[in-house]
């Protein structure tokens, strides 16, 4: 049977196929769906863990007690877990162990442009890319059985065009895979220098075999197609290529882009006159190629930024020119992200704004509070950053800056790793303010569950961490907990936590509202009070607007009647329909 | 066959999503090789949205570039204007005429632009309709993207009762009746 398939519903399908017995990730852009999409299947074990770490962790031990186990992540995801992932390395694994990482080149959804290839290597592993979904599939389950068969951790590495691109897929059924035995096995899974320095000798030789396998595998494919123009590539760029080049190059496509073949790398060039690498992001083949000796043309021909297209690669292989087109004889207004109508943020973000805060940001939908009208937030690094990087502001700009200076981080990233910069500053006798915006869901990546939730993945009841709790017994006395669209309200607790000389949490609590049980009656509409003051336009809601005469108008169709903009008017000009 | 390629644009949270799984899941029906690339995440908020359907005898990117789509279904006109560099020499272009302002044009630091369907009709065949007061009119103001799906279904030669069990095997059971009226009003225009 073949169905039409995400990428990373496919890898989930990999997995399931491969006989997976257990699965924990932590959500991110693109990779999300790899999880979501296990819950389908009742007889593996799936979770949301608190932070990518924890979730490597996890899956670590159960290859070690012999399951067959995944964890997932996005590229920046993989930096918070590869400390775990370095070492399991040198343990192996003894149930297949795969990790799936999917990188955003052209960044639809991320901080950077980070190109995962370089932790295959740096790590002394393997990593499977695949092309389509199909491949998704079938490489992910490969992946379980190369990590058992060399006793290693196997990376599946995705892109956002394979993880978000549905093709055919050919669904099979589960292979029943016992869990196997766990043996006691000091020399091998307890990693202190001793037995380290053994399994680095082990995790050399190891590598050489694994070279040795990719010469011969089936998985790297030449497609001679009796040309003197060869194409080195894996991943989407072959589909890009394909199409760009179809049958009028040779191909080599690597399967396995870490470790890669010489011998067939360097046999294939030999039968070229010109031979180029297409690979988006870094030049990680290209400079294998090179090292080798094989003269390649790579980075001098094609971009280091974002996706590529057939159309660039068909400019560049063969100078064709793009297809005939109308261009716009004008610049026009982008579309930028916005925050949702009725989105609890953005009375916070109104609020910070309005007092001329300094605001340490994170990531999440908040990110996008650094957008005008709201434009509040003033820097976004990594998961947690908020926090621990507005201690170290305040601690170089004094006492009366970090009145003026608070800390967003959303609920699920404050569990992820905001909790323990918040640890640092009671510790280090700080006295920051840090506002936890609990939406009560993981919302950007799109509604997943979380410790703050009180339900697992499959919707389960389960504990739920209490924030306020939490943060008072990390010893933060002053906790307060508030709703952000009672305005008024809000800013006073703002003024007077950043007033104090100690650590303090505001928990500024409202539900996403894109949430199913969030429901606002009826639509906000401007009366003829309205003296055109432009206040509501602040907000930066999506549904509100100016027409040219100076009319302020909502649009229903946008509206989701929140009622935020009621309060803010000082004129009662805004009322419900 | 060769390569059909569909571009869907619109803003994030109007539903271009489930237009293509309806869209690729009928076509799968017809026996073609599919590929359908679509936006997660922070861009599907209130951002500009396009996702590519391509069906045919063998498809390889998953993406459509400029000057490739024979039908471009845009939700709202801005975005329309925007997908138009992509539309192929003698391509269909179906447009919603409802406008929804971005954030440059609310804080006025850019203007919504004019006369978008003429600018349209340069580039291709330009299909335009209210699809929004169509979805009114079925009982849920949600259903735009059905309507545009029928208006698109009319001229895809694929035959009505196809498109009409691939609603009923993509869209919830609570919603199927709203959308079948949606799909019916566009695909009647």
């Amino acid at each position: 049977m073949k169905k039409l398939m995400l990428g990373n519903a496919a890898v989930a399908q990999g997995a399931f196929e491969a006989g997976v017995n257990l699965v924990s990730s932590y959500p991110g852009t693109p990779s999300t769906e790899i999880t979501e999409n296990i819950v389908k299947y009742p007889e593996i074990f799936v979770e949301w863990a608190p932070n990518e770490k924890v979730a490597a962790e996890v899956a670590i031990g159960a290859s070690i007690a012999g399951g067959r186990a995944m964890s997932c992540c996005k590229h920046v995801g993989l930096n918070v877990m590869a400390d775990p992932v370095f070492t399991v390395s040198y343990i192996g694994a003894n149930g297949g162990l795969v990790f799936a990482v999917a990188d955003d080149p052209g960044m639809h959804s991320s901080q950077n442009e980070q190109d995962s290839r370089h932790y295959a290597k740096a790590s002394k592993t393997m990593m499977l890319e695949p092309s389509d979904s199909m491949e998704c599939k079938e490489f992910t389950k490969q992946a379980f059985a190369l990590s058992e068969q060399f006793d290693i951790p196997v990376f599946v590495r995705l892109t956002t065009r394979v993880s978000h691109s549905q093709s055919l897929v050919e669904i099979c059924e589960r292979e029943n895979v016992p869990v196997k035995d766990y043996v006691k096995d000091v020399s091998k899974n307890v990693m202190m220098p001793a037995n380290a320095i053994k399994r680095h000798v082990y995790v050399e030789e190891r590598h050489q075999k694994l070279v040795t396998y990719a010469e011969n595998c089936n998985l790297n494919t030449v497609e001679d197609n009796g040309s003197k123009i060869g194409v080195i590539c894996a991943g989407i760029d072959y589909q890009y290529a394909k199409e760009a080049l179809l049958d009028k190059v040779n191909y080599l496509k690597l399967a396995m882009v870490y470790p890669l073949p010489e011998k067939l790398i360097k046999d294939f060039a030999s039968k070229c006159d010109k031979v180029y690498v297409i690979e988006e992001l870094d030049p990680f083949i290209e400079e294998h190629c090179k090292a080798l000796g094989v003269n390649v043309i790579g980075k001098e021909a094609f971009t280091m930024l974002g996706e590529y297209t057939p159309e660039m690669i068909a400019k560049a292989v063969l100078n064709e020119d793009g297809k005939e087109r109308v261009e716009l004889s004008a610049p026009i207004p982008a579309r930028p992200p916005v925050l949702c109508p009725g989105c609890p943020h953005r009375a916070t973000f109104y609020v910070l704004k309005k007092l001329g805060l300094t605001v340490s940001g994170d990531i999440g939908c908040y990110t996008l509070g650094a957008i005008a009208p709201l434009d509040s937030v003033d820097t976004t690094i990594c998961m947690g950053a908020s926090v621990s990087a507005a201690h170290g502001m305040a601690k170089v700009r004094g006492e009366q800056f970090n009145k003026k200076l608070v800390s967003v981080i959303g609920d699920s990233t404050f569990i992820h790793s905001g909790i323990t910069g918040l640890i640092d500053i009671v510790y280090n006798k700080g006295a920051n303010t840090v506002i936890i915006l609990d939406n009560s869901i993981t919302g950007m990546t799109g509604h997943q569950d979380n410790p703050t939730t009180g339900k697992t993945i499959r919707g389960e009841l389960t504990k739920q961490v209490n924030l306020i709790t939490l943060c008072k017994s990390v010893g933060v006395d002053r906790v307060v907990v508030c709703d952000p669209f009672d305005v008024k309200q809000f800013e006073k607790v703002v003024r007077e936590e950043t007033n104090a000389d100690e650590p303090s949490v505001i928990i500024a609590q409202r539900p996403c509202a894109l949430l199913k049980s969030v429901k606002y009656e009826g639509k906000c509409v401007i009366t003829d009070k309205c003296r055109k003051c432009k206040l509501c336009m602040k907000l930066g809601c999506p549904a509100i607007s100016v027409d040219k005469d100076g009319v302020v108008k909502i649009d229903a169709s946008q509206c989701n009647g929140c009622g935020l903009c009621i309060g803010v008017c000082p004129f009662s000009a805004i009322e419900k329909e | 066959m060769s390569t059909k390629n569909i571009m869907i644009v619109g803003v994030g949270g109007q539903g271009t999503l489930l237009a293509s799984r309806i869209l690729g899941n009928c076509v799968i029906k017809e026996g073609y090789d599919v590929k359908v690339s679509e936006v997660h995440g922070m861009s599907q908020r209130g951002g500009s949205v396009v996702t590519y359907l391509k069906y045919g005898d063998k498809v390889y990117s998953p993406i459509v570039g400029k000057g490739e789509a024979d039908i471009i279904l845009a939700f709202e006109e801005l975005e329309a204007l925007r997908a138009m560099p992509y539309l192929k020499k003698g391509g269909k272009i179906i447009v919603n005429t409802q406008q929804i302002n971005p954030m440059p044009v609310i804080v006025g630091k850019a203007d919504y632009p004019t006369n978008i369907l003429s600018t349209l009709s340069i580039a291709g065949d330009v299909v335009a309709l209210d699809a929004l007061s169509l979805a009114k009119q079925s009982g849920n103001m949600k259903a735009v993207n059905v309507v545009l799906i029928g208006v698109l279904a009319k001229s895809s030669g694929i035959a009505y009762e196809k498109w009409i069990d691939t609603i009923k095997t993509t869209v919830p059971e609570k919603f199927l009746e709203v959308n079948l009226k949606a799909f019916d009003a566009g695909y009647n225009i």
